[in-house]
């Protein structure tokens, strides 16, 4: 029997996909086009916060949508609607999206003419947190009705979003949702967090959400 | 759920150090995985078993260690461990700050292997 030997390996698991990740960074960077990555829950309401954010911005800032869909392009339909250039990538069962089907939807964008890239992820908590796409800048959404104990059941979600919008805070007076609790949870895990809530259905919020937004891409060009 | 590209990631890896270092087999794979990663050990290894099929590192076994949540206080600086089945209370066991920064926990690393 041959002997056995060891060998270090040092390496991440995930070195390719970071890889992939850093080229769609330096590439955006050339352009001067800031990159947004938003996950959630299905449901949370992802679209509905895209749209919002399309009507705020669209005078200030050149806007384009990647769209992740298990097996449909109802999302870009309705982004492409608004006039605002969307690509949808299918993921076919997928539970997240990487470095290399962000780059796919990147180049399939005009990005010289783009100033803000959003791409919508699949409706998922858990997988998203884990793979690198290549965005500058981190959000998530949680919906009140999903309950105001999330952080604890999705620590790393929570720990690497740039911003928390609380969606549907219409619901709130109907709910036993715990706005101070969730805050509470929330910076515990990650202190940089900005948490902002909002309502897409009656705006409410969405305003300082915009702000952000305008600010961000106005330091992450200079 | 999302053990079948991480093991891809991980055989590519093992078998690009394998070709390097003239193997006839893996026999183990040491990984380091933060305790906030989701995944689960049992999918990793049913799942390097069918993709490292007619490879040699077909039959390798996946010995995966668990790194702990490690957080640093933003108040005291000092560092301390976060059971991730109570993350309700994290808050710093020396001077009772809540929170503070990430040190550890979301390890995705591949440390070494037994060869042949």
């Amino acid at each position: 029997m041959e002997e056995v030997r060891l060998i270090e390996v040092k390496e991440e698991i995930l070195a390719d996909n970071n890889k992939v990740a850093s080229g769609v960074r330096e590439k955006l960077r050339n352009s001067k086009t800031m990159l947004l990555n938003l996950m959630s829950s299905p449901g949370s309401g992802k679209t509905s916060l895209i749209l919002r954010t399309l009507e705020g911005l669209k005078n200030n800032l050149r806007l384009g949508v990647i769209e992740a869909d298990i097996d449909s392009t109802v999302d870009a339909e309705k982004v492409a609607a608004k006039g605002i250039s969307a690509i949808q990538l299918r993921t076919g069962g997928f539970c997240h999206l990487d470095a290399s089907m962000v780059t796919q939807g990147v180049n399939a964008l005009d990005v010289d003419k783009l100033d803000l890239i959003i791409i919508e992820n699949v409706g998922n908590l858990v997988c998203p947190a884990e793979f690198d796409t290549g965005a500058h800048k981190n959000v998530m959404i949680l919906s009140v009705p999903e309950g105001d104990d999330k952080p604890l059941k999705y620590p790393l979600m929570f720990s690497i979003c740039d911003v928390l919008l609380v969606n549907k805070i219409d619901y709130l007076s109907l709910s036993d949702f715990d706005m101070d609790a969730l805050k509470k949870r929330v910076l515990a895990l990650n202190k940089n967090i900005r948490i902002l809530p909002v309502s897409c259905k009656t705006g409410e919020g969405i305003d300082a959400w915009v702000s952000w937004l305008k600010e961000a891409a106005a330091a992450y060009i200079t | 759920m999302h053990e079948l590209p991480v093991t891809e990631s991980i055989l590519k890896v093992v078998l690009k150090h394998a070709a390097a270092n003239n193997v006839s087999k893996v026999v183990s794979v040491k990984l380091e995985v933060g305790k906030l990663s989701d995944l689960a050990d049992e999918w990793i290894q049913r799942y390097f078993d069918y993709l490292s099929k007619g490879t040699i590192a077909e039959g390798a076994k996946l010995k995966i260690e668990r790194t702990p949540v490690i957080m640093k206080c933003g108040a005291c600086s000092k560092s301390y461990e976060v059971n991730v089945g109570d993350m309700k209370e994290v808050v710093c066991p020396n001077c009772g700050e809540s929170g503070g920064e990430l040190l550890s926990g979301r390890e995705y690393y591949i440390k070494d292997m037994e060869v042949q």
